[in-house]
C-alpha cells in the first residue's frame, strides 16, 4: 500500500498583517492563522492520489499547540494520520533546524510504515524562503522535485513517479524512483470540498503530539535557537518615500495634462534616448 | 588564508544567467567593504565563480569579464541538465574543499532549489531573497560579517539576518535586485578544472522531457520599458489598451498581482515580491494602487510614471511623476500625442 506524507505549516495570513508604526513590530492580535496555501494544495494532491491508489496519507507539522487546527483541515481533506510536533524547545528554529526536526520525524515514521512520497509546499508565505523542503529532502537522501505542478503517474509496483515541474523557461517532465520528495505549486491540485465522512472524522480529531524527547529524542544542539545558524540582527519597516509630483487631469484638462507629462518624461535624457531609438 | 567570496554561475543551455553577473558585482562590492580588515591582517581575498555544467568554458570567460578572478569549473556530461542531487552534492564538495567565507546564489527557480539543499548539507545558514547585502560589524564580533537584509511577512517587515558561527554565510538574491556591473572584455582570470564523481544513487530523478514555454520569452525582468496594468483596469480587456501603449513605447506588459489573481493576465507578467523584480528605464503603472508588495518589485526603475484616479494612492510615493486621472482617458490621449510627435518628426 502506498504511503504518502505531507509536511504542512500554519502561518499568519500575511494579507491581513498590520505593522505597529511606532515600534515597527507585527501586530499579531487579530491576524488569523491559516494553513499555508501551498501546503493546502500539496495535501489536496496527496489526498487525491491516496484515494486513487487506495493508500494512506500522513500529515505532520512542527508548531505551537494551535497548529492542530491546520492539521484538522488536512483531516477534512482526507488525511488518515496527523502528528503535531510541538515543544518549547523548538521555538526559534530557523530553516536549518526546522528541516532537521521534520527530516527526523519523517525518518521515524518511515521506519514503522515506509513512506513513498513526501509533499512540501513550494514555500511558506510568512517567510517565503522555500528552503525547508530542499533541506529536509537532502537530509533524507531523497530525490527532490521542486515547483511541481502536476503528478502524472505514480507506479506503486515499479516504485517510480512522473512529476511535472515548472521552471522559468518551461516545463520539465521528471521521472523519479520512489521514495522521493516534491515541493508543490498551487496548480498541483484544486482544493476539494470536504467529503462528509472526512468532515465527521475531523470533528473528533485529536492529533498525536510529539515532543522534543518522545517518541524521538532530538539533539538539543540542532533545534531551537541553538540549532539555528541564522539570527535576526535587526528588523523594521520599509523606508517611506516622498510623494511624487502629480499632474491632475481635472485641473489641467486631458490634453493639457498629457502634454505636460510627456514633456516632462521626454526631458529626462534616458527616457528620451530610449524612445528615440524606436523611431 | 584567502578570504573567498563565491558566486554560483547559473547557466542553462549554453547561456549564463544574467543574475550571475549581478552577483559578481555584489561580491566585488562586499570585498571592497573589508578593505580595512585586509590591510590590517595582510590577508588576500578572491571573488570566485562556481560553474557546473557541460561545455561551459565560454561561460567561465564571461564570468571573468563580469568580475570573477577565478572560476572553479566542473565540466562533465553528467551535468548537462540541472538536477538537484548531483548539483547540490558537487557544490557541497567544492565548499568543503575551499571553505569560502560567503556564497551567493541567484534566487531563480534553479537557485532556490539548489541553495536550500547545499546549505543544509553544510549545516550553515542561508538567507533567501536578499534585497541588500553588506559586510559590517555585528555586536562585538571582531571580523565583519555578511549582513543580509530581506523582506518578511509579505514585505511588511524588513529584517537583517546574520550567520555568525558558520561558514559559508550563504544568501540568495533575485534577478535584477542589483545592477549589472560593467563588462570588461580584457579581464583575465584563472579557470580551475575540478573533478566530481556523480554516483548512480544521485541520479534517482531524471529529466524525461522539456516543454518550452513561449510566455517565457517575455523577459520582463530585463525589459527597458514596462507598462503595467492593475485592478484599476476594471476588466481583462483593459490589457488591450495597456498592450497598445506598451507597443507604442516599445515596451512589454507587466501587471499587479490583483490582475493576475483575477485571471486577467498570466503570472509571467506579475511584478512584485511574489512576481518579478524589475528595474527598467521607464515603468508606467496604470490603475495600480502601489501596495508594498508591488512597490518592492518596481521601485528600482529609473523613471516611474503612475496613472491613478486616487490622488492618495501609495503608488505616487515611489513615482517620479504622477497623473491623477482615469487611465481610459489618459492612455488613449498619450498614444495619440505620441503618434502625432512621431508623425511630426519623421
Ligand atoms: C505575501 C503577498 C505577496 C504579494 N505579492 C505581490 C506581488 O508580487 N505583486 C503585486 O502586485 N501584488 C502583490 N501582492 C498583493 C498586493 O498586496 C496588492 O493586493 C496588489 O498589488 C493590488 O493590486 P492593484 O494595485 O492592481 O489593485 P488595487 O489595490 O485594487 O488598486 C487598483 C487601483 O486602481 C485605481 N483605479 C481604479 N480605476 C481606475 C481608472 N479608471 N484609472 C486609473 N486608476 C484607477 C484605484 O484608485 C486603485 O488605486 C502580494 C500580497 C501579499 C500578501
Ligand atoms: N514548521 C513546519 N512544519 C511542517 N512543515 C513545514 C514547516 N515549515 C516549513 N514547512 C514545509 O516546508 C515548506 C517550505 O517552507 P519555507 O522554507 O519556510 O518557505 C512549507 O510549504 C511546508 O511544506
Amino acid at each position: 500500500m502506498i504511503h504518502l506524507l505531507a509536511s504542512i505549516k500554519q502561518v499568519p495570513d500575511t494579507t491581513n498583517i498590520r505593522i505597529d508604526p511606532e515600534t515597527g513590530s507585527m501586530i499579531r492580535k487579530g491576524v488569523p492563522a491559516i494553513l499555508n496555501p501551498y501546503d493546502a494544495h500539496a495535501v489536496a494532491a496527496a489526498a487525491e492520489w491516496k484515494r486513487k491508489l487506495d493508500g494512506k496519507l500522513t500529515v505532520i507539522t512542527m508548531g505551537p499547540p494551535a497548529a492542530k487546527e491546520a492539521l484538522q483541515e488536512c483531516i477534512e481533506m482526507g488525511a488518515d494520520r496527523a502528528i503535531l510536533i510541538s515543544d518549547r524547545k523548538f521555538a526559534g528554529s530557523d530553516t536549518l533546524a526546522t528541516s532537521y526536526v521534520l527530516a527526523e520525524a519523517i525518518r521515524k515514521i518511515d521506519q514503522d510504515d515506509p513512506v513513498d512520497l513526501v509533499f512540501f509546499g513550494k514555500q511558506a508565505i510568512d517567510g517565503d524562503t522555500a528552503q525547508v523542503g530542499p533541506g529536509a529532502a537532502i537530509r533524507l537522501g531523497l530525490p527532490l522535485i521542486t515547483y511541481a505542478v502536476e503528478i502524472s503517474e505514480i507506479n506503486v509496483d515499479e516504485k517510480y513517479a512522473v512529476i511535472v515541474r515548472k521552471t522559468e523557461s518551461g516545463k520539465e517532465i521528471i521521472q523519479t524512483s520512489l521514495p522521493a520528495a516534491l515541493t508543490a505549486e498551487k496548480a498541483i491540485a484544486e482544493i476539494p470540498y470536504a467529503a462528509l465522512p472526512d468532515l465527521i472524522t475531523s470533528l473528533k480529531f485529536i492529533p498525536e503530539v510529539w515532543s522534543a524527547d518522545e517518541p524521538l529524542a532530538y539533539d538539543e544542539n540542532q533545534i531551537g535557537l541553538s540549532g539555528s545558524p541564522t539570527m535576526v540582527a535587526k528588523s523594521g519597516t520599509p523606508e517611506a518615500h516622498e510623494p511624487a509630483e502629480t499632474i491632475s487631469v481635472a485641473e489641467q484638462g486631458l490634453s493639457g495634462a498629457v502634454e505636460i507629462i510627456l514633456g516632462k518624461m521626454l526631458s529626462n535624457s534616458s527616457v528620451a534616448s530610449l524612445l528615440e531609438e524606436l523611431k | 588564508m584567502t578570504r573567498r567570496f563565491w558566486v554560483f554561475i547559473e547557466q542553462n543551455q549554453g547561456k549564463m544567467h544574467p543574475v550571475a553577473a549581478e552577483l559578481l558585482g555584489v561580491a566585488n562590492q562586499l570585498v571592497s567593504e573589508i578593505a580595512d580588515e585586509l590591510q590590517a591582517s595582510g590577508e588576500e581575498t578572491s571573488v570566485e565563480g562556481i560553474l557546473v555544467g557541460h561545455n561551459v568554458t565560454d561561460i567561465a570567460q564571461e564570468a571573468i569579464q563580469y568580475g570573477a578572478q577565478r572560476i572553479h569549473k566542473i565540466d562533465s556530461p553528467a551535468f548537462e541538465h540541472y538536477l538537484n542531487r548531483p548539483y547540490a552534492e558537487a557544490l557541497t564538495h567544492l565548499v568543503k574543499k575551499y571553505q569560502p567565507e560567503v556564497f551567493l546564489i541567484g534566487a531563480t527557480t534553479l537557485g532556490r532549489d539548489l541553495a536550500g539543499a547545499v546549505a543544509t548539507s553544510l549545516k550553515t545558514g542561508l538567507t533567501a531573497d536578499c534585497t541588500k547585502l553588506e559586510m559590517g560589524h555585528f555586536r562585538k564580533i571582531e571580523k565583519k560579517l555578511l549582513l543580509a537584509t530581506r523582506p518578511a511577512f509579505g514585505g511588511n517587515v524588513i529584517a537583517t539576518i546574520v550567520c555568525k558561527d558558520h561558514l559559508p554565510q550563504m544568501a540568495t538574491v533575485r534577478p535584477r535586485v542589483f545592477e549589472t556591473p560593467a563588462r570588461n572584455a580584457k579581464a583575465e582570470g584563472e579557470i580551475l578544472e575540478e573533478e566530481f564523481e556523480v554516483k548512480p544513487e544521485m541520479m534517482a530523478a531524471k529529466l524525461v522531457e522539456f516543454i518550452k514555454d513561449n510566455n517565457a520569452q517575455l523577459n520582463l525582468e530585463y525589459a527597458d520599458i514596462i507598462v503595467s496594468g492593475g485592478k484599476g483596469l476594471g476588466n481583462p480587456d483593459g490589457f488591450k489598451l495597456i498592450k497598445e501603449l506598451a507597443d507604442e513605447l516599445g515596451g512589454v506588459v507587466g501587471s499587479s498581482r490583483a490582475a493576475v489573481d483575477g485571471g486577467w493576465i498570466d503570472y509571467a507578467h506579475q511584478v512584485g515580491q511574489t512576481g518579478k523584480h524589475v528595474r527598467p528605464k521607464l515603468y508606467v503603472a496604470c490603475g495600480i494602487s502601489g501596495a508594498i508588495q508591488h512597490k518592492v518589485g518596481m521601485q528600482d526603475s529609473d523613471y516611474i510614471l503612475a496613472i491613478n484616479t486616487d490622488p492618495n494612492a501609495p503608488i505616487f510615493e515611489v513615482a517620479t511623476l504622477g497623473v491623477v486621472g482615469d487611465l481610459y482617458e489618459v492612455i488613449p490621449e498619450m498614444i495619440k500625442q505620441l503618434r502625432a510627435q512621431k508623425g511630426a518628426s519623421s
